[in-house]
């Protein structure tokens, strides 16, 4: 007997109090007990969650206007420069602008500092026009007395992610983490089994406006990331074996909390930022069940080696996150020590978050807008000269 | 019985100088070298555990003091800023004492034990939240 639920429906028992949700780790167990029909009757929604470094993303602010006003031309926020190019008081400060002074301080900084509602020195110039005559500004801000100010960050939440190693004489500094000499180590970013992605690979239920968990707000998918790969190699389950699906997100800082959002600097690589995302998985069905009841020991990505210093580094082979979280692999015949980039502590915490929210009605689910766009494979940048392009 | 770690600091002049033999020999110490670092012209460094009663422990490093070489107490050099640490373990990534370690307990957060650490420092880089912070010396080997 085949179980149908639809997404109103959940949201009456949601209404009701009588929702089942289970996180995408606690499903397991149910399923291996009582299979895929019986754990598709008893749950209606299992939620995901991951808190990853995710350099990709950045929030749009308005300052509001001054007295006489502005046409901010060149931005800083806490001497971190935003991209102004957008009408007179508008501006976007992207997470791995680094500060001018500060080399462990940049943009991600700034947003954790915003959410945490400190105040962020404003300084602004501006070429000065008849209906804009300031030219410059130097001021405080916080969140409290700006206009708007939303995350819109344009990649995010990886569907998975290549591991990293090192096969040269020199440690290398990476956004994968320090990375030893000689393959003294493999790093890796994921949150494996939990991973919002992974739990519904070829997104039947994540779509354009998808209502998710984003950075301890109620945010949405606003369209696919960049890099939005569909046509990587899939195994048997249907999961891809290396970095794939991503998605751009948006939502309101004002209501994000640095428990979710945190900066991040990366030793000789830069800053960035940790995301942390969870999204809802209504279980419409025995197939979204069973992409839920992915597990570790059943997802592989390929290990690369970052001493190669070319678009295509060769792969080194594939290993599962049962693997990557056991704490070694055997690389060439070594035993060679593991780490994750990625916190599982975490991302537990948001997938149980978002679980509560559920139980307490304080989330409801929706159906995506639309579906995500199909982008065709993946462009790269070549050297060319004028008039070489097709 | 106490062990005390400590980071022997030496001029080249001292060089000649056999210390781990002197504290085993003379003073009846237990040596472990954790690290050392000599390089010609340049000043030493030996990060040492060393186990005896307290009576010994404190003759041989006095011994030492009197040789010209500066005694360090290295002991919780690294320090962990709890509320900074997002338990994602890239410091684990470099961390071959395990002094720092993730994944042992089901609950995967970050546990740190002072008295494994060997000082290597690799760790203050490897954190990208600013977690770890030095402490007694901040200088690297």
């Amino acid at each position: 007997m085949k179980h149908k639920r639809t997404i109103e429906e959940i949201n009456a028992r949601i209404a009701s109090g009588e929702v089942v949700v289970m996180t995408a780790e606690e499903i397991l167990p149910l399923i291996k007990e009582c299979g895929i029909e019986e754990a598709t009757r008893k749950v209606d929604v299992v939620t995901t969650g991951t808190f990853s470094p995710m350099c990709s993303s950045g929030a749009f602010v308005n300052f509001g206007h001054s007295d006489p006003p502005i046409r901010m031309k060149n931005v800083l926020l806490n001497n971190v420069p935003a991209y102004a190019g957008l009408a007179a008081v508008d501006a976007y400060i992207g997470a791995t602008e680094e500060s001018l002074h500060t080399k462990n301080y940049g943009g991600a900084h700034v947003i954790e500092d915003l959410i945490a509602g400190k105040d962020i020195k404003l300084k602004a110039t501006a070429p000065g026009t008849d209906c804009y005559p300031r030219q410059e500004i130097d001021t405080y801000i916080n969140k409290n007395n700006i206009n708007e100010c939303f995350l819109f960050n344009p990649r995010n939440a990886y569907q998975n992610y290549g591991a990293a190693t090192n096969s040269t004489d020199k440690m290398l500094y990476t956004y994968m983490g320090s990375l030893l000499p000689k393959f003294g180590n493999v790093t890796y970013a994921t949150a494996g089994e939990l991973s919002p992605l992974l739990n519904d690979p070829y997104f039947r239920t994540i779509g354009i406006g998808s209502k998710i968990f984003f950075g301890g707000a109620q945010g949405h998918i606003a369209w696919h990331g960049t890099q939005h790969n569909i046509y990587r190699e899939r195994n048997e389950q249907g999961i891809p074996k290396g970095g794939s699906g991503t998605l751009s997100l948006i939502g309101d800082l004002k209501q994000m909390s640095t428990e979710y959002i945190r900066g991040a600097y990366f030793h000789n690589y830069g800053t960035s930022m940790f995301v942390g995302i969870g999204i809802p998985i209504p279980i419409l069905d025995e197939d979204m069940m069973s992409c839920v009841a992915i597990e570790n020991s059943r997802i592989q990505t390929s290990l690369f080696d970052y001493g190669i210093p070319e678009r295509a580094r060769p792969s080194l082979g594939t290993f599962t996150y049962e693997e990557l979280r056991s704490g070694t692999i055997v690389l060439n015949g070594k035993k060679v020590r593991t780490a994750p980039l990625s916190s599982l502590k975490k991302a537990r915490d948001i997938a149980q978050e978002l679980k509560s929210w559920l139980n307490n009605k304080t989330f409801y689910l929706n159906e995506p807008a639309s579906a995500l766009p199909t982008p065709p494979p993946l462009q790269n940048l070549e050297i060319r000269g004028k008039g070489e392009l097709n | 019985m106490i062990t005390q770690r400590v980071l022997l600091k030496y001029k080249p002049e001292e060089y000649g100088k056999p210390l781990s033999y002197i504290l085993i020999k003379n003073f009846d110490l237990m040596i472990n070298i954790l690290k050392a670092s000599i390089s010609p012209g340049q000043e030493g460094r030996l990060l040492l555990d060393i186990t005896g009663t307290e009576e010994q422990v404190a003759a041989g490093l006095k011994h030492l003091q009197g040789e010209n070489i500066e005694v360090v107490p290295a002991s919780f050099q690294i320090s962990l800023a709890e509320e900074k640490c997002v338990h994602c373990g890239a410091c684990t990534a470099v961390c071959f004492a395990n002094s720092l370690a993730i994944g042992e307990t089901s609950d995967w957060q970050l546990k740190f034990d002072p008295d494994k650490c060997i000082n290597c420092g690799l760790c203050i880089n490897a954190c990208p939240c600013g977690a770890i912070v030095k402490g007694v010396f901040d200088d690297t080997f």
